[in-house]
């Protein structure tokens, strides 16, 4: 009959392309093929996808395709075995490094570029140009008493204050909080949240009393919808900027985004291939995606790790604002 | 409706009844106008947004990260087409299979039809997330199918069969009953009745059905986010097992990305959406219309 047959050919064909899905063929040299298979943080997707684009530019027979599952979900099918390399927007959690030491996979961690978490304002207020740590901590703290503008400080109205920020999916809230009120679940909860930076942004525009804070991608492309605060952890305040974001002097709210490859994945060439020809070229990549590039020491170190192939993480124990050279050394 | 409405004695209480019969037809035409006022607002700021975007270069360009104006949506529409064509191709055959077996074989409700009618009438509700997680603990995970096209179009099966089914049941129950006795009466076997007189009569309802259950296919991503579409390829999908993304998956990401001529491209991306959604509605309107014409004749 001919409706089985179209059933049949369809699970024929699904246990052929299951067969072949892994087999990749590959050739050294400059013209490298076969299936580079990335996923994870949707942070770091758009640096993923950039990259992914320039070095396709340059091998064109390469097969790369970039998820934006998210960090946690990203890392589920790292462990899994389905991904090369995994997106991170914060280090990996001890509980996924088990499990991977479960299933023998090794793996190499990079750092690939910079955000800067970016404190907001509307750009109607007019009392506050920045926030040290320590009012961020007292405003955001899980048992905060903040409430009104002049909590904060008495010189400020005696307005409501109103918090925006993302959701306990984002990388951010968890890097925020740690850097903030030292612990990564440390947050107070009645605030405003959203999955999305751009709900965020529009919810502060639109309200005087507000206060939130975003990732650094948004802040360029909606300079005229919001003000950026300075943050002061004790020498003054500094705004971010690429280039206090990229020299550690915006601390403690730069973090380094990540990417964790697959020891073994390395012997593919297209793998090895796509990290060296990305990691050589990703400056480009990194700013095209509105993300901070690493300064070029810390690539260097960086491409040095997947040549030697360093495993394990270093970042997950490190201080928030610790300088990623010394880190990486 | 004003033949309806007859001027009856001006007492206290008719007049209350009047002023209630009033205010109730200004508050449905208010929640009718309310919607079409909603309906018009998105499509004039999409329009404003994108419709500069849609062009050739639109169509046929590559997704684009490191240049944003030049981003385009092939891949996604690739992609989008393999998942609708898979879903068409293995939907139809055990949809309309079960139809035909609940509206011309099981004419004695038993048990199993009981159960199989409860199944399927309750699986037309069940939020479309629900098939990602079945088709991935089902497909990817037991059978080890991974998540490429093929596990996609399967599951965006699961999600669209149940219309299917009833939609062409109700196209089989429309076939009058004289037809089959006819065809029975003449010596032809169930098969044949089936075949050669029930289905044709049946086929402008199924069609009609079946479209209008696919193009709701189209407009999801939530179940094919869990089966692992993936956001950014460089490369055209060419088998069942390649990864792939689909025309909303790529709209919502532009959506949320901060750069302004992403947002731009979501909004092309939403009318070439719309439009293609539009095409296949009066499809299925045109089909319809005419099988109710020959009908008539």
């Amino acid at each position: 009959m001919k409706l089985t047959n179209y059933f049949l050919a369809a699970a024929a064909a699904a246990v052929l392309a299951g067969g072949c899905g892994n087999g990749s063929s590959s050739s050294a040299g400059s013209s490298l093929s076969g299936d580079v298979k990335i996923d994870g943080s949707g942070t770091v997707y758009p640096i993923g996808a950039a990259l992914t684009e320039l070095v396709a530019e340059e091998f064109p027979r390469l097969r790369i395709s970039v998820g934006a599952s998210g960090t946690g979900a990203g890392f589920k099918k790292f462990i899994a075995g389905e991904t090369d390399i995994s997106n991170a927007s914060r280090p990996i959690k001890d509980g996924e490094i088990d499990s991977l030491s479960e299933k023998g996979i090794e793996f190499i961690e990079i750092p690939i570029a910079f955000d800067g978490l970016t404190v907001i304002v509307n750009p109607g207020n007019s009392w506050v140009d920045s926030l040290t740590v320590e009012q961020l901590n007292k405003i955001w703290d899980k048992d905060s008493t903040v409430s009104l503008w002049s909590d904060v400080d008495p010189s400020f109205p005696n307005a409501e204050i109103n918090l925006y920020g993302p959701t306990s999916a984002h990388g951010t809230y968890e890097y925020f909080n740690e850097a903030v009120n030292g612990d990564a679940e440390n947050t107070r909860q009645d605030y405003s949240q959203s999955a999305e930076y751009n709900a965020l942004i529009q919810g502060v525009s639109s309200d005087e009393n507000a206060l939130g804070y975003i990732g650094f991608a948004y802040v360029e492309s909606n300079k005229d919808k919001i003000k950026i605060l300075g943050i002061d952890s004790g020498s003054g305040p500094i705004k971010p900027t690429s280039e206090t974001i990229q020299s550690g002097t915006y601390s403690p709210l730069s973090r380094p985004l990540l990417m964790y490859v697959r020891a073994d994945a390395l012997d593919k060439p297209q793998v090895a291939g796509f990290l060296d020809y990305a990691l050589n070229n990703a400056d480009a990549a990194v700013e095209a995606a509105k993300y901070v590039p690493l300064p070029k020491s810390t690539y260097g170190l960086a491409l040095e790790r997947i040549h030697n192939k360093v495993t394990g993480s270093v970042i997950k124990d490190a201080e928030p604002g610790e300088p990623l050279d010394s880190i990486l050394k | 409706m004003s033949q309806l409405s007859f001027t009856a004695g001006t007492t206290p209480h008719s007049r209350g009844r009047q002023r209630k019969d009033a205010a109730f037809k200004w508050i449905c035409s208010f929640a009718a106008l309310l919607a079409a006022v909603i309906l018009v607002c998105v499509l004039v700021k999409i329009f404003s947004d994108g419709a500069d975007r849609v062009d050739l270069q639109f169509l046929k360009g590559k997704a684009s990260e490191l240049f944003p104006e030049k981003a385009g949506i092939l891949p996604a529409l690739a992609g989008s087409a393999w998942i609708i064509g898979l879903t068409i191709l293995i939907s139809v055959p055990i949809g309309v299979g079960s139809a035909i077996y609940l509206e011309e074989f099981s004419y004695k409700r038993n048990k199993l039809t009981d159960i199989i009618e409860i199944n399927i009438a309750n699986l037309s509700g069940v939020p479309s997330i629900i098939y990602g997680l079945l088709g991935l603990a089902v497909f990817s995970t037991m059978l080890g199918m991974g998540n490429g096209i093929l596990v996609g179009g399967l599951t965006m099966t699961l999600l669209v069969l149940p219309m299917v089914i009833l939609v062409s049941r109700e196209a089989l129950k429309a076939v009058p009953n004289t037809m089959r006795e006819g065809a029975l009466a003449l010596g032809a076997t169930r098969w044949q009745m089936i075949i050669k007189t029930v289905i044709p009569a049946a086929l402008p309802g199924i069609l009609t059905g079946l479209i209008l259950s696919v193009s709701r296919a189209i407009g999801e991503v939530a179940p094919l986010i869990v089966v692992g579409a993936v956001g950014f390829v460089t490369f055209m999908p060419e088998s069942l097992g390649d990864d792939y993304t689909v025309l909303p998956l790529q709209i919502f990401d532009w959506a949320r990305r901060p750069q302004e001529e992403f947002q731009q491209a979501a909004a092309a991306g939403s009318l070439v959406l719309l439009a293609a959604l539009l095409l296949l509605n009066s499809v299925a309107i045109i089909i319809r219309s005419r099988a109710q014409k020959k009908q008539k004749a």
